[in-house]
């Protein structure tokens, strides 16, 4: 493996609100080498969102360490840590901010981290993910759901991170519209040497799009896989044979 | 440009420029809030309103404080030779004191949307999206204004800082914030958890700039849309401390206390009283058909 | 079989400045005690068929059609009072996002509850046991904290779950579930599919399961409707969905990644015009 790009050591998250106390995450560990896709598949609710968060800083770490470039991350993340690492949202319907239009929206990173080239960045950016500068100046309610995930990538890319962390960007959408941005996401990634830690629930997606992989469930990393053996379906674990028994679709109860 | 190609121009579905996407969205909201007549009978009411207070000087043909001769021209009926509305007992012109009237139920009206606005949004917004303390705190000092019903709350700040009516109106404002920091706290709670604040939070942007660029645009349309219902009340309260003496004093023409003045006479020169009143009403009337014109276009839940 | 639904003709306008828009053109088909899938692309009208269905299309959208009939009951002269029986009780709908549909500010229990009062009235404690047991049925972990937490706090999978808890509760004759599994993982989906199975198989309901997902549709309906442009263009058994005949069918199948690895980049739908005709 190639440098570590991002580490992250039995990282623990807790959530406590009233008298509950959920632990969303217990102990996850795994390394992302530069330029690498690396997938986190698993049980709904297993904490596969919330590792991303955590990364992020949006969810409180309650133990272990995340580490950017050999550096543990410091809490609250600095201001440089955003123009490393960005996210998309698993869910285009609600990433979007309602009442600015797309171009209001990719211009506010590049205000916050003051930029000058705005124009030229913006323009840029929807090129790069292949929408035409017609759609501009729309509001998210003019675009279609293929769209509005195109439009939250070029947000995620307009800061030119290194690292993209994709939270399910292709369940919302349909077949043909989720083999468009998996497309998309395959050649940013061959162009710009991007770094991808993606996770989904659809074991094709992942097999698809990353080389190695983690499968959580009940916030624990209970197996890792290659691509390899994941497409000769050889798995250690029960619940990863369990989840590629299911993959091949539907079948009745037997009992 | 043609007027067709203008209007085609302002509906495009794929605007060119930011100044065409928010034109073209300003004139999709006209055009909807134009189909509703009632909503543009308000509107006409508030232009209307404006526009006298702005002209008083030109339109009023006498001198709203200086009365005529006391002895020929007290008490004269309205439509008699001149004046148009009649007179009152000191032979002062009832249209012009209408007139010039308009111009202090227009300062009350948006001194007190420009004070109670900012503060209700400021508090609303802080403590919805911090919660915690923050939201403990603000919204204590919140029920403890909204517990008092608010004219004796004005009438107890007019008693401390004396009656007056630039007293009057931070008397209302002061007690008309609380209701918009609920209003909008109660938005703030259904958008701070959602992914575009993330995404927001996730580029590096300050809480500051994520209440103003992103929370505080949400919250603004229910909260115009109640400013606008709310100024009827806000108008009658004006009225009602006038009437009570504590707002505007005499000889100033406050449509209030020119109510409770005529009221004296009310049976034998019912005018004196009457014309006042009609003008409140119609204001009311205005504000509360705008506003209930804006709740239509603006408000996206209701139009579910 | 005994036809639950027909439907004859449906049609589904939207007014707009550039004239109506017609975004369901003419649907029909017929549905028994059985799993009927419909699957299609992004804005082919799956979903407004859907709410049509169930007089929800929202305002100015309207909706029209030769024959809507339920059980018996003709729905396109329904009054209010007569939705009111129906809706919640003996027909219901999963909506597409959860996180829509779910009232950020109540908790999942509450909404629960409510969902509950408009089947029978019963004490508050019984309700309560039948939400947690709903919770339970969908595959939540620990359902006594989802009864009291609210959306925000729920993964995206577990808010689809709760939703289809809060549809199911009442035991609907027809229920009309509008991608009910699109965030969940592969093994909770096969959980969700089997209750709704069993109610279909033992309770006899009626289920229009609404999809993207081909492969979920082939597997687990009995019938599939393919729709295109507010059309459909195709109807199939599930089981022949591989031997679809339409090019857009077979498009939509082609763009699947697969697991044991396959055409890089994924090929896409070239769509054809005439296929909207
Ligand atoms: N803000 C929060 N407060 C309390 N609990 C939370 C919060 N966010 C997440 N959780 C809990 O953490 C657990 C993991 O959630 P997470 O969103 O990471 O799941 P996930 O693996 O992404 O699932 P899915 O595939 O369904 O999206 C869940 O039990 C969820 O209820
Ligand atoms: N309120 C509305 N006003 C105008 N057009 C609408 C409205 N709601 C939906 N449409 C249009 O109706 C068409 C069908 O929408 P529908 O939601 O049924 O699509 P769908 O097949 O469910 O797609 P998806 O898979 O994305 O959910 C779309 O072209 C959409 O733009
Ligand atoms: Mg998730
Ligand atoms: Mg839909």
């Amino acid at each position: 493996m190639g440098e570590v790009m991002l580490s992250v050591e039995s990282l623990g998250v807790t959530f406590t609100r009233g008298g509950d106390t959920v632990r969303a995450v217990r102990g996850v560990s795994f390394d992302v080498a530069r330029g690498e896709s690396f997938g986190i598949v698993g049980e709904s609710g297993s904490g596969k969102s919330t590792v991303l968060r955590a990364i992020c800083g949006l969810a409180p770490t309650s133990a272990g360490r995340i580490a950017l470039g050999g550096q543990t991350l410091a809490t609250p993340r600095p201001a440089t840590f955003y123009r490393q690492v960005q996210m998309v949202f698993q869910d285009p319907y609600a990433s979007l901010h309602p009442r600015h239009t797309v171009d209001k929206v990719l211009s506010e990173p590049l205000a916050i981290h003051g930029f000058s080239d705005r124009e030229a960045r913006i323009e840029q950016a929807l090129a790069d993910v292949g929408l035409g500068p017609s759609f501009r100046f729309r509001y998210p309610h003019q675009l279609s759901g293929g769209q509005r995930q195109r439009v939250a990538v070029a947000r995620a890319l307009i800061l030119e991170p290194q690292i993209l962390l994709l939270d399910e960007p292709t369940s919302a959408l349909d077949a043909s519209i989720q083999a468009e941005v998996l497309n998309l996401l395959d050649r940013l990634r061959a162009e710009r040497g991007l770094t991808y830690l993606m996770v989904s629930h659809d074991l094709a997606v992942v097999a698809h799009m990353c080389e190695r992989l983690i499968v959580m469930q009940h916030g624990l990393a209970v197996e890792e896989l290659t691509r390899a053996a994941l497409a000769a379906h050889r798995a250690e674990t029960d619940y990863t044979r369990a989840l590629l028994a299911a993959s091949a679709g539907y079948t009745p109860a037997t009992a | 440009m043609t007027a067709l190609s203008r209007r085609e121009w302002l509906l495009s579905d794929q605007p060119k420029s930011r100044r065409q996407a928010r034109l073209g969205q300003v004139y999709r909201t006209w055009l909807a809030f134009r189909s509703n007549w009632l909503a543009m009978v308000g509107l006409a009411i508030v232009l209307i309103l404006i526009l006298v207070a702005v002209l008083a000087d030109v339109i009023a043909p006498f001198d709203p404080v200086i009365g005529g001769d006391l002895r020929t021209e007290r008490f004269l009926p309205p439509l008699s030779e001149g004046h148009l509305f009649g007179t009152d007992d000191l032979a002062r012109d009832i249209f012009s004191r209408i007139v010039h009237g308009s111009r202090l139920t227009l300062m009350v009206v948006v001194l007190v949307a420009v004070i109670a606005t900012p503060i209700g949004l400021l508090v609303g917004t802080t403590s919805g999206y911090f919660g915690g303390w923050t939201d403990t705190v603000l919204m204590r000092v919140t029920d403890i204004f909204l517990a008092f019903p608010r004219l004796i709350l004005a009438l107890a700040f007019v008693a401390a800082l004396g009656p007056g009516i630039e007293n009057a109106i931070i008397a209302i404002a002061i007690t008309s914030w609380p209701p918009y920091a609920r209003l909008a706290r109660a938005e703030t709670l259904t958008i701070r958890d959602s992914d575009y604040i993330s995404a927001a939070r996730l580029q590096g942007a300050s809480s500051a700039r994520i209440l103003w660029y992103h929370i505080t645009p949400l919250c603004l349309s229910s909260v115009i849309i109640r400013v606008t219902l709310d100024m009827a009340g806000i108008i009658l309260t004006a009225a009602g401390l006038g009437f009570l003496g504590l707002g505007a004093q005499p000889p100033q023409p406050e449509w209030g206390a020119m109510i409770a003045s005529g009221r004296r006479f009310l049976i034998d020169q019912w005018w004196v009283a009457t014309v006042p009143g009609i003008a409140i009403f119609i204001v009311s009337l205005g504000f509360n058909l705008l506003g209930d014109g804006l709740r239509d276009v603006l408000d996206p839940k209701a139009r579910k | 079989m005994t036809t639950l639904l027909t439907v004859e003709d449906l049609r589904v306008t939207f007014p707009t400045r550039q004239g109506p828009s017609e975004v369901v053109r003419g649907v029909s088909f017929t549905l028994g005690r059985e799993r009927l899938g419909i699957v299609g692309e992004s804005g082919s009208g799956k979903s407004q068929t859907g709410r049509a269905i169930l007089g929800l299309t929202p305002p100015p959208g309207k909706a029209m059609a030769k024959v809507l009939d339920f059980d018996g009951i003709d729905l396109r002269a329904a009054s209010p009072a007569t939705w009111r029986t129906l809706r919640g009780a003996r027909m219901s709908m999963v909506m597409q996002d959860p996180k829509f549909s779910l009232n950020p500010v109540m908790t999942i229990g509450r909404q629960l509850m409510e969902a509950l009062k408009f089947g029978a009235t019963q004490p508050r404690s019984e309700a309560k046991a039948r939400a947690i047991a709903m919770l339970e049925a969908v595959q939540i972990r620990d359902p006594e904290r989802v009864f009291r937490a609210y959306p925000h706090e729920l993964s995206g999978g577990m808010g689809q779950r709760a939703m289809i808890a809060m549809m199911l509760v009442t035991e609907p004759d027809l229920l009309i579930a509008d991608e009910p599994t699109s965030a969940l993982d592969v093994t909770v989906q096969v959980e969700v599919l089997r209750i709704l199975d069993r109610l279909v198989a033992e309770r006899g309901m009626g289920l229009i399961f609404i999809s993207h997902d081909l492969r979920l549709v082939s597997s687990f309906c009995d019938r599939v409707l393919v729709m295109y442009a507010g059309r459909v263009v195709e109807e199939l058994k599930a089981s022949e969905l591989k031997q679809a005949q339409h090019p857009y069918t077979r498009g939509l199948m082609n763009c699947l990644p697969q697991i044991e690895g396959g055409q890089r980049p994924l090929p896409v739908l070239e769509r054809d015009a005439a296929w909207a005709r």
